[in-house]
């Protein structure tokens, strides 16, 4: 890992819903390669972190520069910003009307303006990597929930991200198919990619994180290395939410 | 399972159904047939056939009332793109999220939706006609477009809105422009929610351009009044006009119904 490098830097950043106050001062940094697992329990502000880092959503004040692009309401760059990001979503998001491959090929081909025959290889080789290339043909309403959302996964590689943003991607999941995804999601840990994951599933956090970061009502509350999080959290109440959703 | 009681099966019965259908329309029938001879009126079914067709001796000519038809579907179907185009615009600026833009939108709304179509004909064509320069025919597809751009905006909004937010997140997130999110992914899906009340609207739109008579642009209800006045046939053309429009509208909707279930089927 390059720490020399920050992909992500927060600083000090606020965020309002009118008068609910969703992110508190949160300061954060995010280096090239690292693998940042972010929990904490529902309404916390996680995914509405996450979010602010490919301008799905806009923070009121503070700092947030991602990969040298300073991203606030109205950043003319947004869209170069949002090529550099993925995201993958809790409900997959598929375009239920286009095909896999089709759904793979219409961002590199619409916005970055690659041709047909290059984008269509790029498509299959990444359904490759997410090991579904048999349904290249298929419309995402064929596919099992952890076959979406492995589309959804190559939907965001087709686009040569640098960084990816994952928000809850095993929620919406049979339990069954969470595995399948989450090897995925290893093994792309695998390859470098800078990744910031909103999960529950500590087997994985503890298989990549890098970094952990639990946050409570808008604030980051500790980040720690993984050995000392799962063992020896710093905060009372990190310590109780591992011990409920470590229960079972 | 219980059956339900005598007397609904009874009236449910196709056979039975069909009966009382058949009654019900003779009897309307009847009553405008006694009604026409109590006052005298002549029938002369005969002489309605000479305005659809003619065998003359220069050969076979097509009558009054088909040319009437295929002016009233050439005038329709100019007015009905003009319509959605001019609906996409207002609609596209009330989804804008500019609070400038939905205000136009909604004002340009509000003033169309509260004049009546044929105040609105007579403004184009007495008022603005003669400031810009455009002719009765003209006058006739920008009434009925405008009006109807009205309505077919909120269609296309509502078709819009019934998109799930995450399509737009997930074209965002891809580095989609608004344009190419619109263009690729949220008006494709958006067809088959819109189908159903642009078939309606088309329907509406073909009805209303009847109103366009009052300024004798040359269509299917203004053929009517002509040969009326010629032939003094009130009964007879108005019920075979009557039934030219029903035959055209039923057809739009029979062959709409058709597209949806394709829709249905592809989705």
């Amino acid at each position: 890992m390059n720490q020399a490098t920050p992909m992500i830097e927060v600083t000090n950043l606020d965020k309002y819903y009118d008068s609910f106050h969703a992110l508190k001062g949160i300061d954060l940094t995010v280096h090239q390669g690292e693998k940042v697992v972010i929990c904490g329990p529902s309404g916390s502000g996680k995914s509405t972190l996450i979010r602010c880092f490919n301008g799905l959503e806009w923070h009121n004040s503070g700092r947030l520069v991602i990969d040298g692009i300073e991203v606030y309401d109205g950043a003319k760059d947004i869209r170069e910003l949002r090529q550099e990001v993925g995201m993958v979503f809790q409900q997959f998001n598929l375009f239920p009307h286009l095909t896999v491959l089709e759904n793979l090929m219409i961002g590199p081909m619409k916005v970055r303006k690659i041709p047909r025959a290059q984008a269509e290889e790029t498509a299959r080789n990444y359904l490759e990597r997410v090991h579904i290339p048999e349904q290249a043909d298929k419309y995402p309403a064929q596919l099992s929930g952890g076959q979406q959302q492995r589309v959804a996964i190559a939907r965001s590689l087709c686009m040569e991200t640098r960084i990816m943003l994952f928000d809850e991607p095993t929620s919406a999941l049979d339990p069954e198919m969470i595995n399948e995804v989450l090897d995925v999601m290893v093994e792309l840990a695998g390859t470098g990619m800078t990744m910031v994951v909103v999960t529950h599933e500590m087997g994985f956090a503890r298989k990549v994180a890098d970094t952990m970061v639990f946050m409570e009502a808008g604030r980051i509350v500790e980040i720690s290395p993984p050995e000392q999080f799962f063992t020896n959290p710093s905060s009372e109440r990190c310590r109780l939410f591992l011990d409920q959703i470590l229960a079972h | 399972m219980p059956k339900p009681p005598v007397y609904k099966r009874f009236f449910d019965s196709v056979l039975i159904s069909v009966i009382i259908y058949a009654i019900i329309v003779g009897l309307i029938a009847y009553g405008a047939y006694v009604g026409a001879q109590g006052m005298g009126y002549n029938w002369q079914w005969y002489r309605v056939p000479q305005f659809l067709y003619r065998n003359t001796e220069i050969g076979f000519e097509w009558g009054e009332i088909p040319i009437g038809l295929v002016a009233t579907i050439k005038l329709s179907v100019t007015a009905f793109l003009l319509a959605t185009f001019i609906g996409l615009l207002v609609a596209l600026l009330r989804l804008s999220g500019l609070v400038i833009g939905s205000a136009v939108a909604v004002g340009y709304l509000e003033l169309i939706r509260n004049i009546p179509l044929l105040v609105l004909l007579y403004l184009f064509y007495y008022v603005l006609g003669p400031i810009f320069g455009f002719d009765r025919y003209l006058a006739s597809i920008l009434t009925l477009a405008v009006f109807h751009s009205a309505l077919i905006s909120e269609i296309l909004r509502a078709g819009i809105n019934a998109i799930p937010t995450g399509q737009w997140e997930a074209s965002k997130s891809i580095g989609m422009t608004s344009y190419q999110t619109y263009r690729y992914i949220i008006l494709p899906q958006s067809v088959r929610f819109m189908l159903p009340p642009m078939t309606g609207e088309i329907v509406h739109l073909i009805k209303s351009s009847a109103i366009v008579s009052v300024i004798a642009v040359a269509e299917l209800t203004t053929f009517g009044r002509n040969i009326i006045s010629d032939t003094y046939m009130s009964f007879e053309i108005w019920f075979t006009i009557a039934l030219v429009y029903l035959v055209v509208t039923l057809i739009l909707s029979i062959g709409v119904s058709h597209l949806e279930k394709k829709y249905a089927v592809d989705q």
